[in-house]
């Protein structure tokens, strides 16, 4: 018997604690649980009715069971049945384990929720603040629905006890969160705004949770707790220590409300009027006066809770972002901060500075630490450390300190930890760009990063240095002679073979007149590179090979050589055989002249927002990055890629569009317009509601495979398709209609798998640029998985075959028929194109009257065939017709019939 | 707010765990296990936060027992801090010098404290005398229910 046992103590609990503490296995603890259960379950069933002693004892075993990680499937009732006991204890079991095993069985919420209404009503307030625990406990919908209208009316009612009051503050708080619709604060709000006045701190406390929650949802309606929690602040951080009694924690006075009224402020802009304000400021001076106060005690706690505050305080100067006095010392004080020997204050004040040096105020004050920064950055045990010393460094650089900064993190990469690294190398990569002032030393950087931490080194920053060196040909002879020597290496990462084979492939003449770079040696190293790589890089260098021909005739015999041996033209890989194949005969028949057309350098690539950037952005979600990113920007002027305006975030999704081809592009117009930034257009809001247009452009190609899908004043979008069994393929064709460029343009196929649009899409992706006037095309790959009518495959047959087949489909279900009013031309010429085009076969001679028309098709789709038959009968004096369809599959029919009725 | 918290040994037996949002089962046990390697793992000396999805970690270890507390990326790590000390002390108050034991055999209890202190996530109430006053009153209660057991046992 163990002696650990308080209260009133289950006897029979702790017994079988300790015997499954005692338990050797885990098989030998399963059998035990087994056991118990067993015992219980029968305890249950028994005749015998159990006391309410019993019940609590077996309930409590059971959630101690679940709570060692074994699945419960009874005793809910029981539990259910403990909640109306009008014991206490009992109570509280009953309430704990519902709390703990919630259970969506709908019968027993009810019964749960009319426990918990009789202890709300009870006016007993242990009962009600158990009934309101397990509200917040479980906060569900139906609670939601059930309480949320109750429990503003005990909050803010005269005579509920201060305990009460501070369950439903909370208890409140978790419902609005989980259904914030149902929680109506209306008439409520001036009374529970003025409970940050009340007289009892713990209700205090426990009510601006709530306050702040509804201030960040509706600022307007509660803005007059600015001043309330400016006043109640102030008396806080102006009294004695010893003031607030119980609430002073540690020698500080209120800790955890005085961060919640901070942090309510955060909810809002600096106090409009003068004496708020001032009362403010002088809050927050006095709680940067008191953090260079001796200490009152040596305990951590005293100085966690007194640094909580001051944090705290620091967070809202920040958001301020409007007193430079403050900000500063904020920063001096954080300073300080970065030295001291508490690991968890050094790992904050690095956090908080990363902040503060996106201030324009405060951003040359966080400058001053850099050597500390630096520091941590190589000597922090502690990873967590070093990582927040590295965001600091990247937030705190601009021109001025880029090349230590970015050499520091350099060296920092050799020994950091593999989970930092990626993140690190585009970090790099990103200052490098951003503040290259010489591009030698940009293209030093990322041949470095390359270098060190190739592995991480992600195919955006290798692309990106290509696209740079290209636009910039003040650099070219300098990264090829770079490249040059850095594959000279014996080992060299295959991104750096990459980086070389393409830059060489360009701009390898601007080097060659050096004889030890002359075109052999320089096509000899890339070649021993070639059979260590991948396929991919082997593609790039036989193009940099045939680039070579061009560049260079008297290498036209090596590489010749080079790209007619077997292992190259007749390569197993399709693309690399295809290359050697056509390179080679390209270098054979063409002449210098068509060569040289061919294979002319590279045309700049048109100016963008760097996907490196992009790819950050994704990778820390959103908000890590930009604040710094936005004042950044603000900061500097002229960047690498020279466009102050930086187009929007390309890997931000635009919001699925609501309908089938819901095509939707979000297209700044480029930066043509002086000045006019990224001024967002949606082509399609012109043509008010794009979808439902879209729809009805949509059935223009049920028996027609091109035209115009959508068309407005500044976009032109063209179809043209092609279909083949299962598989189709479509082409888009996006025209600019404007003078101006569109800049990233992004459009997004959403397919819905309605009834009968069934596919499976992949889509190419496009380049994000238009040009004014220009078009571009985009592929869109289709396979059919089950019907859908493009997908047609004509069928010839005769007569008899026809009729035999048309007999075999006579179940009524595969039948499908329509008589409708002809909406189009009832030219016989034209119903013979559209049934064409619809894709199925055309049939003569089968139906007596020559006037119908009779058609026979197979859809074929990934996983089936179904055959279709057709008979369409035009009157033309009632101008009418009378559309028949059989189909192999019954819902294909009436499918069809219909698609096809709006048709004629 | 916070999220949940935990408390296990040395050995990464879990001793309490309490949710503040609801969360499968599924998910929760790989919570767990995520919580003890990444906390037992840490070097001593380290700080007391990690970064984990967009939540932070803050744990500390007492005697045996970790306590390891997930919150929101805007709240404050020092006050984090604290709250897993408070709740230690009100354990420690309670129990008279607690010790893992206690937390195994008297859970419910270890729950009902937690309740006192923390509804839904956000503290309720600091002031260790009240929450040790509701606690001793609902053991006062106790004490009533379990004399007027040993009764109906007596007679019975």
């Amino acid at each position: 018997m163990p002696a650990v046992s308080k209260g009133d103590g289950m006897r029979g609990l702790a017994v079988f604690i300790s015997d499954i503490r005692n338990c050797k296995s885990k098989e030998a603890e399963i059998k035990r649980i087994n056991k118990e259960l067993a015992n219980i379950r029968s305890k249950f069933k028994g005749d015998k009715a159990l006391d309410g002693y019993s019940k609590k004892k077996y309930v409590c075993k059971l959630l101690f069971i679940f709570l060692l990680g074994h699945d419960i499937d009874f005793g809910h009732m029981e539990a259910v049945n403990l909640l109306s006991s009008n014991k206490y204890t009992e109570k509280q079991i009953g309430y704990l384990f519902i709390s703990v095993l919630v259970n969506s069985n709908s019968e027993l919420i009810r019964l749960i929720n009319n426990a918990i209404k009789n202890d709300l009503s009870s006016r007993n307030p242990t009962f009600m603040c158990l009934a309101l625990h397990c509200i917040a406990n479980v906060g569900s919908r139906e609670m939601a629905e059930a309480f949320a209208s109750e429990i503003p009316r005990i909050l803010v009612a005269g005579d509920t006890m201060d305990s009460v009051k501070q369950s439903a503050a909370l208890c409140l708080l978790r419902l609005y969160k989980t259904s914030p619709d149902l929680v109506l604060m209306g008439e409520w709000t001036s009374r529970v705004v003025h409970l940050l006045n009340d007289q009892h701190m713990g209700v205090v406390t426990a009510a601006i949770s709530l306050i702040t929650c509804l201030s960040q949802k509706n600022p307007d309606e509660f803005k007059t707790c600015v001043s309330l929690a400016v006043s109640r602040l102030s008396r806080i951080v102006s009294s004695a220590s010893t003031d607030l009694q119980d609430y002073t924690y540690y020698f500080v006075p209120a800790p955890w409300l005085s961060c919640k009224l901070l942090r309510l402020l955060q909810c809002y802009p600096p106090p409009e009027d003068g004496a708020v304000k001032g009362r403010l400021v002088e809050c927050l001076e006095t709680i940067l006066n008191k953090a260079q106060e001796p200490p009152k005690s040596k305990k951590v706690q005293h100085s966690n809770a007194k640094n909580a505050i001051l944090f705290e305080a620091i967070s809202l100067i920040i958001h301020y972002d409007s007193e430079p006095n403050l900000l500063v010392r904020a920063c001096n004080q954080l300073g300080q901060f970065l030295q001291h020997r508490e690991t968890n204050l050094r790992y904050l004040a690095l956090e908080s500075m990363c902040t503060l040096a996106s201030s324009e105020f405060s951003h040359e004050a966080v400058k001053t630490h850099i050597e500390t920064v630096i520091n941590a950055l190589k000597t922090e045990r502690d990873v967590s450390v070093r990582q927040r010393a590295a965001d600091l460094l990247y937030a705190m650089c601009d021109r001025s300190n880029a090349k230590q900064i970015v050499a520091e993190m350099l060296s920092y990469l050799e020994t950091a930890d593999y989970s930092i690294r990626e993140e690190m190398v585009l970090k790099v990569a990103i200052l490098a760009e951003k503040y290259a002032v010489d591009y030698s030393w940009y293209v030093d950087t990322i041949l470095n990063l390359i270098r060190i931490a190739g592995d991480y080194v992600s195919e955006e920053v290798w692309y990106r240095v290509i696209q740079i060196v290209i636009n910039r040909d003040d650099v070219q002879g300098y990264a090829a002679k770079t490249v040059f020597e850095a594959l000279q290496a014996p080992a060299c990462h295959e991104n750096m073979v990459k980086v070389g084979g393409y830059i060489l492939g360009e701009f390898g003449n601007l080097i060659a007149g050096d004889p030890r770079s002359s075109p052999l040696v320089q096509f000899n190293l890339l070649h021993s590179k070639f059979h260590l790589c991948s396929v991919p890089t082997r593609a790039l260098l036989l193009s940099a090979y045939i680039k070579f021909i061009n560049l260079f005739p008297e290498t036209k015999a090596t590489i010749q050589e080079v790209l007619r041996c077997d292992s190259q033209i007749r390569n197993s890989d399709v693309e690399l055989q295809q290359r050697a194949v056509e390179y080679l005969k390209l270098s054979s028949i063409a002449s210098t002249d068509v060569l040289a057309t061919v294979l002319e350098e590279m045309p700049p690539f048109p100016e963008r927002e760097s996907s490196i950037l992009a790819k950050l952005k994704k990778k820390k979600g959103p908000g890590a990055v930009s604040v710094t990113e936005l004042e950044d920007n603000k900061r500097e002027g002229g960047e690498l890629n020279g466009g102050g305006d930086r187009g929007p975030d390309t890997a931000s999704t635009p919001s699925p569009s609501a309908d089938l081809l819901g095509i939707r592009s979000a297209a700044p117009v480029g930066p043509a317009p002086a000045g006019a930034g990224s001024l967002l257009v949606d082509v399609f809001s012109e043509a008010g509601p794009a979808a439902p247009s879209t729809r009805r452009h949509f059935y223009r190609f049920v028996c027609k495979n091109n035209g115009v899908l959508f068309e407005n004043q500044l976009l032109q979008i063209g179809i043209k398709s092609e279909y083949r069994q299962n598989l189709g393929r479509m082409y888009l064709f996006y025209g600019n209609k404007t003078s101006v460029q569109f800049a990233s343009f992004m459009f997004c196929v959403v397919a819905l798998l309605d009834t009968w649009l069934q596919l499976n899409v992949q889509t190419k992706q496009v380049e994000p640029l238009v040009e004014g006037g220009a078009q571009i095309q985009q592929v869109l790959n289709i396979e059919c998985l089950t019907d859908f009518s493009d997908f047609f495959q004509p069928t010839e047959m005769a007569s008899n075959d026809f009729f035999q087949r048309w007999k075999q489909l006579s179940q009524p279900q595969q039948e499908a028929q329509k008589i409708f009013k002809a909406n189009h031309s009832m030219d016989t010429e034209v119903l013979k194109a559209k049934l064409l085009g619809l894709g199925t076969a055309l049939l003569d001679n089968v139906d007596p009257n020559p006037e119908n028309f009779v058609c026979a098709g197979v859809i074929q789709t990934k996983s089936q065939q179904v055959g279709c038959l057709l008979r369409l009968e035009p009157n033309a004096q009632a101008q009418m017709y009378r559309l028949t369809l059989r189909c192999s599959k019954d819902s294909v029919s009436k499918r069809l019939c219909e698609l096809l009725a709006q048709q004629f | 707010m916070m999220r949940f918290l935990l408390l296990f040994s040395r050995q990464g037996k879990l001793r309490l765990q309490k949710w503040f949002t609801p969360i499968s089962e599924r998910e929760k046990k790989k919570i767990i296990r995520d919580m003890t390697n990444m906390v037992l793992a840490r070097q001593p000396r380290s700080c007391n936060f990690l970064d984990w999805k967009d939540l932070k970690i803050i744990y500390k270890r007492y005697a045996s027992l970790y306590f390891c507390l997930a919150i929101e990326n805007q709240e404050n790590e020092l006050l984090a801090l604290e709250i897993i000390h408070r709740y230690v002390e009100l354990l420690d108050k309670y129990f008279g010098n607690v010790c893992e034991l206690d937390i195994i055999f008297n859970f419910e209890k270890a729950y009902f404290i937690l309740d006192e202190f923390i509804i839904g996530g956000e503290v309720q109430e600091t002031s260790k005398q009240i929450v040790n006053r509701s606690i001793e009153a609902s053991d006062m209660l106790q004490e009533d229910d379990s004399s007027e057991w040993y009764e109906v046992e007596l007679f019975g």
